[in-house]
C-alpha cells in the first residue's frame, strides 16, 4: 500500500530504535530543567504538613502522652497517638513478613527514634515546633543489641504483644525473641561431604547493618476526597499496586476508592518498598481532617527509622579435595531483624532467595540454615540493591572460596575456575535446588583476566611485596537470581509476582504503553519503548510509557529485586507481539493476502516474495479503526500478565586493584574490571550507567557503610556527617565490559541488570583488602573497610611503623 | 511568628516574599515561589540537592536563611535555559553523556557545575570531581557526570572562540 520509496532497513531500523540501541533517556528532558515532580513537589491547596515525635529510649514504656502544650502551638492542628488511632484499629499494621508493626507506640517503645506521636500543622515550621512541646515520660527497659545474646535466658523480652504467638509470619519460634528458624539443603549428605573432605574450613563473616538512601527521602501525600469518598495518596512506592491492597486491607476502605500515585522516585534502591507508619498516619490525618497531609522524613529518619539492609551474622564452612573440588558448603545465619519482622521478601522465604548461596560453583552438597531474631533496633530488612538476600549470600561464598583458596594455597581465579558449574550443564540445578537458567562462567572470567593482565598483576604484587608494599588483587564472581518471580515460589501477601503491560495504538500510528513497575531513575520511559518499538516496528519515539498511578496502570508487583525487564520486560514483549499479531490480520485483510503470506519487515508487514507490496504499522493502525477483517473487534491493544516460567541469574566478572598505605590505613582503588552478562542487552548507555552506580554503591557499603548502635541502643551517627556516601573524589573510575548469554526462557533473552554490580561488587572490595594482608596470614577482615579499620590490621600485624 | 519583607531577583525576576526570620531560603524557592527544582535530600549540607547560585557563589539553600538572601541574585535550575527555551550547554551533556538516572541531585549538580566552570573554565577530570565533592549522587556513581562537565567545558569554549 505504501506509495513512497522504502528506506534502507538499517535506516529504519534506527529510526524504530528497537533493542541494542544507547536510545538517549526520555526522562532527562524533565530532570535537567527542574521540572521532574517528585513527592515533596506535589503541593494541594489546603495541604497540612505531618511529623513524628520519636522516642529518645530502645526499649521503653511509654506511661504518659500529654499533647496539651503542643496543641496550644500556633499553626498547629492535631496530635495523633496509638490511643487515637486503636478505635480504627489502625495502632498497628500487618507487615509484609506476616508480624505487626506499631503505628505508633503503643505501650512501649522498641527501638530508638520509633513513631510515638503523629503532629499535624499549618506548615513543616509549626509542626515542627509542635513537636517539640508534646511531653511524653517513658520508663526505661534493658536493652537488647547484640543478636547473639537475642535467645539467651536471661535475655529482656522485646515484643510483649507477641510473646504468646507461636508464629510472628514465619514458623516455629523457640524463644521470645526468636522470629524463625529456615532450614534448606541435604544435612546428611553435606555432613558426610565435610567428613570425607580432604580439606576444610570455616569463617565468620558479619555483613553489616547499613542503609539504602537514595538522595529522595520517603514521603507522601495523603488526601481524602469526602465527597466521593475516595483517598488519593502520592507517594515514594515502588510498588505502588501493593500499597493500594495493603491500605484497603488495613483501613477497610474499598480498594476502588483507593488511588496511589508514585510520581518521580528520587531512588528507591530496596527502601521505598515497605509500607511506614508515616503513610498510615497522612491517611488518617486526611480522612479527620478532609484536608491533604503531607509527610516527608528528615535523613535523620530516613537513616535511623526507614528499613534497613543487611545484618547478617554468617558462619560459612567449605569441604573440598586436595585437588581444591568444593564437596560441601555448610552455612548458619543469624538475622538481626529489629524490632518487628517486618522485611521484605516473597512471603514464602524467611531469608529471601538467600539460598544461592551455592553461588557459580557446582557443589554437590549443601545445607543452610538461618534464624531471625528480634533487637532493639529499627524493623525491616530490605534488599539494599540486591534481589532478596542475595548479595549477603554471594558476599559469603565469595569470601569463603578466598579463604579456602588460602588454605589450599592456590590462586583465588584458579579456584574458581576449578569449581564453576560448567557451559555444558546448563540449565544446572543446585544443592538447594534452583535452576539456573544459562551461564558461560569460564568465559567471562577468562575475558576478566586476560583484560587486566591478571599474571602480571600477580607478579606486580609479588614484587611489592618483597618490598613491604600491601597491594591487594581482588577476584569476585557472582550469580545472582533475580526476577521474582515465578508464582510457584513467588508472593506478596498472597498475591502472585506476576508484572503486567498493557498497550494502546492510537489510529495516527503512535502509542501509549502503560506497565505494573516503578521506575526510580532505571530509565524505564526509554527502555520499555524500546522493547515494545522491537516488537511492533512502532518507534521508540512514538511510544509513550507511563507507571505509576493505580488508576491507569495495570496490577503490577513494582520494581525491584532486578524484576523489571525480567518480569514487566517479559510482559511489554509479550503484548508487543500480540499486537503485532493483530496487525498482521489486518494487513493481510488490506492487501488481500493469507496471512501466512506476510513477513513483518521491521516497521511493517510484506508480501513474502513481493517485498513491495506491503503495509506500514502507521497504516495498518489507522486501519485497525476503520478496515478490520469481518469478526475482528476494532481498535490495536494488547494486554499482557506475565508469570515468569523461572528467574532469570545474571552473573560477572569482576576484578579490582587495590594499593593500601600501611602507615594510615587508606585504600586506593587503583583499578576496578567488571564484567557483566544480563543476557540480552536493551540500552547499553543504561547498562554502563547501572553498573557504575551500582558498583559505586559497592565501594560505599564495602569501605565506610554501617549503622553502627551502642548498648543502650542509641543509633551512632544516622547522618551524612557519619554515614559514608561516596562524592567523586572517593569514587573510583570504573571499567564496563560484557558477553552475552541470553535467558532461554525470557522473551527476548534479557536478564535484568541493576543489582548486579551491587552483589559482585562488594565482594571484590572485600577481596580485594582482605588479599592485600593474605601474605600475612590473614583469612578474613570485617566490613567495612575503612582505614581505622584497616589501620587496625597493619597494627596488629606490626606492618604501621 | 512575625514576618520580614524581602525583595531578591530569581532567574532574572525581582521577587518580594513576606518570609519568617526562620524560614530556609529553599523552603522560600520551593514553596513560596514554586520552584521546585531544586531539592532537599539531607539536614546537614552535605548532599547538595539544594544547590542555588547566591551573587555568584554555589549555595546549599538549605542552609542558608531568605532573609539572608534579602537583595541577593538568585539562579536556580529553572533558569538555565535560554529564554527561547534553548537548554545550556551543561543540560545538554548531562543528557547527552547520561549523566543522570533518577533525577534528584541534578539541578543541583548541573548548577554546581556551572558555577565551576565560571571559576575554572577548563578543568581536569580530577578539578572537576574535587569541584562537585558538595554534591552527593546515588544513582551514576559520577563517570559519567564527570564526562558530561568535561564535556560541556568545551562546548562552551568552543563558543566563547567563535565569538572573540
Amino acid at each position: 500500500m505504501s506509495e513512497t520509496a522504502l528506506a534502507p532497513v538499517e535506516e529504519r531500523k534506527e529510526k524504530i530504535c528497537g533493542l541494542g540501541r544507547s536510545r538517549l533517556r526520555v526522562e532527562d528532558a524533565r530532570f535537567i530543567q527542574g521540572k521532574g515532580n517528585y513527592v515533596d513537589d506535589v503541593q494541594l491547596p489546603g495541604t497540612v504538613f505531618g511529623d513524628f515525635v520519636r522516642s529518645p529510649y530502645a526499649h521503653a514504656r511509654v506511661k504518659s502522652i500529654k499533647k496539651d502544650a503542643a496543641l496550644a502551638v500556633p499553626g498547629v492542628i492535631a496530635v495523633l497517638t496509638a490511643d487515637d488511632l486503636r478505635p480504627l484499629g489502625l495502632h498497628w499494621m500487618p507487615t509484609l513478613a506476616g508480624d505487626t508493626q506499631a503505628v505508633l507506640a503503643d505501650e512501649k517503645v522498641h527501638f530508638q527514634n520509633q513513631e510515638v506521636a503523629f503532629v499535624i500543622a499549618e506548615d513543616r515550621y509549626a509542626a515542627a515546633d509542635g513537636v517539640q512541646a508534646v511531653e511524653v515520660e517513658y520508663e526505661a527497659l534493658p536493652v537488647l543489641v547484640d543478636p547473639r545474646r537475642a535467645m539467651d535466658d536471661d535475655a529482656p523480652v522485646l515484643r510483649e504483644d507477641a510473646t504468646e504467638k507461636d508464629d510472628v509470619g514465619q514458623g516455629a519460634r523457640k524463644h521470645p525473641n526468636h522470629i524463625f528458624n529456615w532450614e534448606v539443603g541435604d544435612a546428611g549428605a553435606t555432613d558426610d561431604a565435610f567428613a570425607s573432605a580432604a580439606v576444610t574450613v570455616a569463617e565468620d563473616i558479619t555483613y553489616p547493618r547499613v542503609y539504602p538512601c537514595p538522595l529522595e527521602t520517603c514521603g507522601c501525600v495523603a488526601s481524602m476526597d469526602k465527597v466521593r469518598g475516595e483517598l488519593t495518596i502520592w507517594g515514594t512506592f515502588q510498588a505502588p499496586h501493593v500499597v493500594r491492597t495493603v491500605v484497603s486491607l488495613i483501613a477497610g476502605l474499598p480498594e476502588h476508592k483507593i488511588r496511589v500515585i508514585a510520581p518521580d522516585i528520587g531512588g528507591g534502591f530496596g527502601g521505598k518498598v515497605g509500607a511506614y507508619p508515616g503513610y498510615v498516619c497522612s491517611a488518617v490525618g486526611s480522612i479527620v481532617l478532609g484536608r491533604p497531609v503531607k509527610w516527608v522524613e528528615s535523613r535523620l529518619d530516613n537513616l535511623s527509622t526507614t528499613a534497613f539492609a543487611r545484618d547478617y551474622h554468617m558462619r560459612g564452612e567449605l569441604a573440598a579435595d586436595a585437588d581444591g573440588r568444593i564437596t560441601g558448603l555448610r552455612v548458619h545465619v543469624l538475622a538481626d531483624h529489629g524490632a518487628f519482622n517486618a522485611h521484605a521478601q516473597p512471603s514464602k522465604w524467611p531469608a529471601g532467595l538467600f539460598s544461592i548461596v551455592t553461588g557459580s560453583y557446582d557443589i554437590p552438597a549443601a545445607h543452610c540454615v538461618v534464624d531471625g531474631v528480634f533487637t532493639n533496633k529499627a524493623p525491616g530488612g530490605v534488599a539494599y540493591r540486591c534481589s532478596f538476600r542475595v548479595t549477603e549470600a554471594s558476599y559469603l561464598i565469595e569470601r569463603m572460596v578466598n579463604v579456602l583458596a588460602r588454605k589450599l594455597d592456590m590462586d583465588p581465579a584458579e579456584l574458581r575456575l576449578k569449581n564453576f558449574i560448567k557451559a555444558e550443564q546448563f540449565p544446572y540445578t543446585s544443592a538447594l535446588g534452583w535452576e539456573y537458567d544459562s551461564g558461560d562462567y569460564h568465559t567471562a572470567m577468562k575475558k576478566a583476566m586476560e583484560a587486566v593482565d591478571y599474571a602480571g598483576l600477580r607478579k606486580e604484587q609479588e614484587e611489592k611485596r618483597a618490598k613491604g608494599e600491601l597491594m591487594g588483587i581482588g577476584v569476585a564472581f557472582f550469580t545472582e537470581i533475580v526476577g521474582a518471580g515465578p508464582s510457584r515460589n513467588c508472593d506478596i501477601l498472597g498475591i502472585g509476582m506476576f508484572d503486567s503491560c498493557e498497550i494502546r495504538v492510537h489510529p495516527t500510528g503512535s502509542a501509549i504503553a502503560r506497565l505494573g513497575t516503578k521506575s526510580q531513575g532505571q530509565g524505564h520511559e526509554t527502555t520499555y519503548a524500546q522493547i515494545l518499538a522491537e516488537e511492533t516496528g512502532i518507534p521508540a519515539d512514538d511510544i509513550e510509557i507511563e507507571e505509576g498511578d493505580t488508576d491507569t496502570a495495570p496490577y503490577g508487583l513494582g520494581t525491584y529485586g532486578s524484576r523489571s525487564t525480567p518480569v514487566a520486560g517479559a510482559a511489554a514483549a509479550r503484548a508487543g507481539r500480540k499486537i503485532r499479531h493483530k496487525a498482521q490480520m489486518i494487513a493481510a485483510y488490506n492487501l488481500e493476502v493469507h496471512e501466512d503470506d506476510l513477513e513483518f519487515d521491521v516497521d511493517g508487514f510484506r508480501v513474502k516474495g513481493l517485498p513491495e507490496k506491503r503495509m506500514s504499522m502507521k497504516e495498518i493502525a489507522f486501519a485497525a479503526y476503520n478496515r478490520v477483517p469481518p469478526g475482528l473487534e476494532p481498535g490495536l491493544e494488547a494486554v499482557d500478565y506475565y508469570d515468569p516460567p523461572n528467574f532469570t541469574y545474571p552473573f560477572g566478572a569482576y576484578i579490582c586493584v587495590v594499593d593500601i598505605d600501611r602507615h594510615t590505613g587508606e585504600t586506593a582503588v587503583r583499578r576496578f574490571y567488571a564484567l557483566d552478562d544480563c543476557g540480552t542487552r536493551i540500552n547499553p548507555m543504561i547498562i554502563e550507567g547501572q553498573v557504575h552506580g551500582g558498583l559505586t554503591e559497592a565501594f560505599g557499603i564495602a569501605m565506610g557503610q554501617e549503622i553502627v548502635y551502642d548498648d543502650d541502643g542509641n543509633v551512632q551517627g544516622a547522618t551524612f556527617m557519619d554515614y559514608f556516601l561516596p562524592t567523586a573524589v572517593e569514587t573510583p573510575v570504573w571499567e564496563t565490559d560484557f558477553t552475552v548469554t541470553p535467558s532461554p526462557h525470557h522473551p527476548i533473552g534479557a536478564k535484568g541488570v541493576g543489582e548486579s554490580p551491587n552483589v559482585g561488587g562488594v565482594s571484590a572490595f572485600s577481596n580485594a583488602v582482605i588479599d592485600a594482608f593474605a601474605h600475612h596470614g590473614v583469612n578474613h577482615m570485617p566490613m567495612p573497610h575503612t582505614a581505622w579499620r584497616v589501620w587496625q590490621q597493619c597494627r596488629d600485624l606490626g606492618l604501621e611503623k | 511568628m512575625a514576618k520580614t519583607q524581602i525583595t531578591v531577583t530569581v532567574n532574572g525576576k525581582a521577587v518580594e516574599a513576606l518570609v519568617e526570620p526562620r524560614t530556609l531560603l529553599i523552603h522560600l524557592l520551593r514553596e513560596q515561589l514554586s520552584l521546585t527544582g531544586p531539592h532537599i535530600g539531607c539536614d546537614t549540607s552535605h548532599c547538595g540537592a539544594c544547590t542555588v547560585d547566591v551573587d555568584g557563589k554555589s549555595i546549599k539553600s538549605c542552609t542558608m536563611f531568605a532573609v539572608q538572601a534579602d537583595g541577593a541574585d538568585i539562579l536556580t535550575i529553572e533558569g538555565m535555559a535560554a529564554a527561547d527555551g534553548t537548554l545550556h550547554p551543561l543540560q545538554e551533556a548531562f543528557r547527552q553523556e547520561h549523566g543522570l538516572q533518577c533525577g534528584y541531585c541534578t539541578p543541583g549538580m548541573i548548577v554546581r557545575a556551572y558555577r565551576l566552570l565560571q571559576e575554572n573554565p577548563n578543568p581536569t577530570d580530577e578539578e572537576i570531581r574535587w569541584g562537585l565533592s558538595g554534591n552527593l549522587c546515588r544513582c551514576t556513581g559520577y563517570q559519567n557526570i564527570v564526562k558530561a562537565v568535561r564535556a560541556a567545558a568545551a562546548v562552551i569554549n568552543q563558543g566563547k572562540e567563535a565569538a572573540e
